[in-house]
């Protein structure tokens, strides 16, 4: 064979030396993954020993070529070198294509044109590994808190829940390395189960556009993703020890991976986080400890048109919830929310009690792509997820060590994508979905169940496009489908399943009665439309994203069946059955500016959303308990505007000015009030100084301010205390209140750097109205985080 | 046991398959049996599984609350007389129906009473005894008495926890002059001990119920 090839070789060379030597070959150089254009490659004809460099759009020519075959080696400082074999018999062109490597080594950050966007009319705002390094021991709210118009809903300091432009929860979808997590996230008291040290990059779309991912993303879409593997021959990995004097705990996390130039790849991480109680400036926040363990790991090869991965991560935190947030009715509260000081504050400890969550998350993956030349790339994947939520409370006698609630959660989904190439300025991206989940409730908790067992089956097709009319306009549009069907066993209490009207209402669902309790089969059908249309336009310095989106969701089992006493709120919350779908329409506009000194981005968003569920107070409900506030699920219309703004301005060389303002107001239109739980307005100013020249030093300051919600519903209530009759205030928001933050960071040696992060410098008092627990305790003092980072 | 009728019936139907199986064993190797008998049981014994994966016939089993207590009885014995018994039930908990105040007895001017409180969880068959695990762990509980102005009445501990604080399941409770008010009966749980009363106990209130009291 090898002797054939070189007699074709000596023949077509023989031939080519009676032919003049005059054909031009032009051709274009494009990355295999992705066909964006590479520039700076060089191509050496190895016969001629001529060299041509490619220009910005990856194109290249090379004249005075004979009849003959050539040998091209082409090389580009982030790709393998490759020969190409090309006969010449006239002027040719031709496509090359070569494989880039990612170089995760060095930490470049791939920008432009080599990210993959996930739409292509919302602005994505992306926090680089750089970024996340610096959280190492926070959580994944804390980091997103640093984007304009991304707040969180806390439970204290440890419980940190995203909330993008006011909504969280279910109407936020969070994929982690491209699994949707499914991790009862319809709790306000439920943090994701997702380790940030996992992540080489989080994106943040603020809007439902990303239809790929979900119709239901009313709120947002959070993509995390692991660093991307080189196609080298390496071993490599990074440390990071973080030390905190508030909760005098610490977080340490590795990773390792080993990766060939074949392809093949596999990586190993780990971090563990243990942190005692918590203080605030004037007080220990007793019971506030978290004890956090993650591991993850991965294994896969990448081929020229081919790859498959295998990712695995487990995640087992324990969280202290404080200790004084436990109480009864709303005696209790009255008496909880008129101390300044928590009711328990005892000495500092590093054992977590009662009431504490126990959350256990296993997530493996694998998915393959395929690309097929002149069509597209396939991909499939398919995940597993098992989520187990423990919370223990204060409870008597043989209960004691026993959780409250126990809920297992087994998610599996099989997804089939497919993109294709981009061709005549069109490229489009559809497919299918299928996800099967079921909930058990462990009856052993002795506690009746908060959310029933359910079986789920979710199925959903997408398709989404977009059309390059020229550099400066692009157009994208996109439809999803998603139907869910529900198969729920649920037992209502007798007299409550009376109260409501379910008895004559939906006697056909009942199957049992035992006891007081009712054992009732609703078998509920969902099917949620989601469609959106966009625009990019660029003009001088600036770009335009204008994007429209209709997403829909199906309600939460929380919003669906709650009917009970929620022991960490104080309050009885209670569902509907009869929920349909909320459907919302999102406008938002982004004007991008990047010019030499200033840039920003201006996002101006309105988000109308009809059979918006919320929960707010009805009435009171007396118990033997005590009186409780009944808090009721409801549908209405709601109409939620705001602006995020971000600008970067460059003082000096070494200088320059980062400003955040991220405005918001919510209503409800039914009933022309204000929704309750929105952000109120805040601005982040910082002025930042890094040098280089010094050992890569970075300094910024940071002023954070708070205003107080001004706009907030009355959800107060009386209660007769001791023969007088009090107001419980539950719904006024606390005060304005403003921090100042130090983050330092430089380089020691190659690859280790020290950071120092102070947060709330002043230690400053304040309480923040998304925060749960704001009636009892002040948020945290200050702290200070000494962090060694140590890449090899 | 849905699954363990599947299961029975598979095996029925292995046993059958291979009695069918074994007429045609002559014309077989003996090893070839084996292989294909092995095939069909692996086969059987995987659909079994996932027949019984897939069942979900099996519906949950009702909770009925361990710690719930719905009901308060609180019995007050004079030397001589009448008893007088206070009683609260509340038998769905945190459920829509209100808890029912039942008095039966009247109280005399100027007398003292024994008192008993007990607190049961009337959700099981038969009614669990609470009280005995509030004296169990005497120094996480303490049971509060506190009279509305112009009612007289005053309440005096009879018992103690291991720390010599009081507990409250026991006390004595005197009667003066003739007047009407409220009597309040609350269980705290973890609250602070010893503590100046009800204002400044905290923990959570496990049981708080109001009895419209007269003294005649």
């Amino acid at each position: 064979m090898r002797l054939l090839a070189l007699l074709l070789l000596l023949f077509s060379s023989m031939h080519s030396f009676s032919q003049e030597c005059n054909n031009t070959l032009t051709g274009t150089l494009l990355d295999i993954h992705d066909g964006s254009k590479l520039s700076g490659a060089t191509i050496i004809v190895t016969q001629t020993g001529a060299a041509v460099q490619t220009d910005l759009d990856g194109n290249f020519s090379v004249k005075f070529l004979c009849d003959s075959t050539y040998n091209l080696q082409v090389s580009h400082p982030s790709c393998t070198t490759k020969i190409f074999s090309l006969e010449v018999q006239s002027d040719v062109q031709k496509t090359f294509k070569l494989e880039h490597h990612l170089e995760s080594l060095n930490e470049v950050i791939i920008s432009g044109n080599k990210t993959y966007r996930e739409t292509k009319t919302l602005f994505e705002n992306t926090l680089n590994q750089e970024t996340i390094a610096s959280f190492s021991s926070g959580s994944l709210g804390d980091i997103l808190n640093t984007i304009s118009g991304v707040s969180s809903l806390n439970t204290g300091n440890t419980v940190v829940k995203p909330m993008i432009n006011g909504l969280h929860s279910s109407r936020i979808v969070l994929i982690n390395n491209g699994v949707q997590m499914q991790d009862q996230q319809w709790g306000a008291e439920h943090a994701p189960s997702i380790d940030i040290n996992t992540a080489g990059s989080i994106k943040v779309i603020k809007g439902a556009g990303a239809l790929k991912y979900g119709g239901n993303a009313i709120g947002g879409v959070i993509i995390s993703s692991a660093p991307k593997v080189a196609l080298l021959d390496s071993l490599y990995g990074k440390t990071i020890i973080s030390g905190a004097t508030n909760g005098r705990g610490g977080t340490a996390t590795s990773s390792l991976t080993k990766s060939y130039e074949n392809g093949w790849y596999t990586s190993l991480q780990a971090a563990a986080k243990r942190f005692g109680d918590f203080n605030a400036p004037d007080y220990i926040l007793s019971n506030t400890g978290v004890f956090e363990r993650n591991m993850s790991a991965r294994l896969g090869f990448n081929r020229i048109d081919y790859a498959v991965d295998a990712y695995y991560s487990y995640f087992k935190n324990e969280v202290g919830i404080l200790r004084a947030s436990h109480i009864g009715g709303a005696e209790d509260q009255v008496q909880a929310i008129s101390n300044p000081i928590p009711s328990i504050i005892e000495d500092f400890t590093y054992t977590i009690g009662v009431p504490r969550q126990d959350v256990t998350h296993h997530l493996a993956r694998i998915n393959a792509h395929k690309d097929i030349e002149g069509i597209g790339r396939f991909y499939l994947q398919y995940d597993y997820q098992q989520n187990n939520r423990l919370e223990f409370d204060i409870r008597r006698g043989d209960d004691k060590d026993k959780p409250s609630v126990d809920l297992v959660l087994k998610t599996q989904s099989l997804k089939v994508d497919f993109r294709s190439q981009a061709k005549d300025k069109f490229e489009y991206e559809t497919g299918l979905i299928g996800a099967y989940q079921t909930n058990f409730a462990n009856p052993l908790t002795g506690v009746r169940r908060l959310i029933p067992d359910y079986t789920k089956y979710d199925f959903g097709a997408y398709i989404t496009g977009n059309y390059t009319l020229n550099s400066r306009w692009l157009f994208e549009a996109g439809l999803r489908v998603d139907h869910t069907f529900m198969d729920v066993y649920k037992f209502y209490r007798q007299s409550f399943w009376e109260e409501r009207g379910y008895d004559t209402q939906f006697s056909d669902l009942v199957i049992q009665q035992s006891g007081n309790q009712i054992l009732t089969n609703p078998k509920l059908n969902f099917t949620n439309p989601a469609f959106t249309l966009g625009f990019k336009h660029a003009f001088g310095s600036y770009m335009l994203f204008a994007n429209y989106a209709i997403a829909s969701r199906a309600p939460n089992p929380s919003e669906l069946f709650s009917e009970g006493l929620h022991h960490s709120a104080s309050r009885i919350e209670i569902g509907d059955l009869q929920f349909g779908s909320e459907t919302a329409h999102k406008v938002s506009l982004t004007l991008q500016q990047r010019a030499e000194n200033l840039d920003f981005t201006i996002t101006p968003y309105s988000n109308t959303i009809d059979n918006y569920i919320l929960i707010e107070p009805t009435g009171i409900r007396q118990t033997i308990r005590g009186n409780f506030q009944v808090w009721e699920y409801r549908q209405t219309k709601a109409q939620i505007f705001g602006v995020d703004l971000d600008a970067s301005l460059t003082l000096r060389d070494n200088l320059s000015l980062l400003h955040q303002f991220s405005f918001l107001k919510g209503y409800d239109v039914s009933k022309k009030g204000s929704l309750i739980n929105m952000p109120s307005v805040s601005t982040k100013n910082s002025l930042m100084y890094s040098n280089l020249k010094y050992n890569n030093l970075k300094v910024s300051l940071e002023s954070h301010y708070v205003f107080a919600q001004n706009e907030f519903p009355d959800t107060n209530f009386e209660v007769v205390l001791q023969e007088t009759t009090q107001t419980v205030d539950v719904s006024t928001p606390p005060p304005r209140y403003h921090l100042f933050n130090l983050n330092a960071s430089f380089s020691v040696l190659q690859g280790l750097d020290i950071g120092l992060h102070v947060s709330n410098m002043l230690n400053t008092s304040y309480r923040n109205y998304l925060n749960r627990l704001r009636y009892y305790a002040d948020d945290l003092g200050r702290n200070i985080t000494l962090q060694l980072s140590y890449n090899y | 046991m849905i699954w363990a009728e599947i299961l029975l019936f598979n095996f029925h139907i292995i046993i059958n398959l291979n009695t069918n199986k074994m007429k045609t064993l002559q014309f077989n190797s003996i090893t070839n049996f084996k292989l294909k008998t092995m095939k069909t049981c692996s086969m059987y014994a995987l659909l079994a599984i996932a027949m019984v994966g897939c069942s979900d016939d099996d519906t949950p089993v009702v909770i009925n609350e361990e710690e719930v207590i719905t009901t308060v009885i609180l019995t007050l014995t004079p030397e001589s007389g009448d008893q007088v018994v206070l009683t609260t039930q509340d038998l769905d908990g945190d459920g829509p129906d209100e808890p029912v105040t039942i008095i039966t007895g009247s109280f005399n001017e100027n007398t003292q009473y024994q008192g008993a409180v007990r607190f049961l969880n009337e959700t099981e068959t038969p009614a669990e005894e609470i009280t005995n695990e509030v004296i169990e762990e005497a120094d996480e509980h303490q049971v509060f008495y506190t009279v509305s102005n112009g009612l007289n009445i005053t309440t005096t501990y009879q018992d103690e926890d291991s720390n010599g604080n009081p507990l409250g399941v026991s006390i004595i409770l005197e009667t003066g002059a003739v007047s009407e008010g409220n009597l309040t009966v609350t269980l705290r749980h973890e609250p602070v001990k010893p503590n100046d009363g009800l204002d400044s106990a905290g923990g959570e209130t496990d049981i708080t119920t109001t009895f419209d009291v007269t003294i005649e």
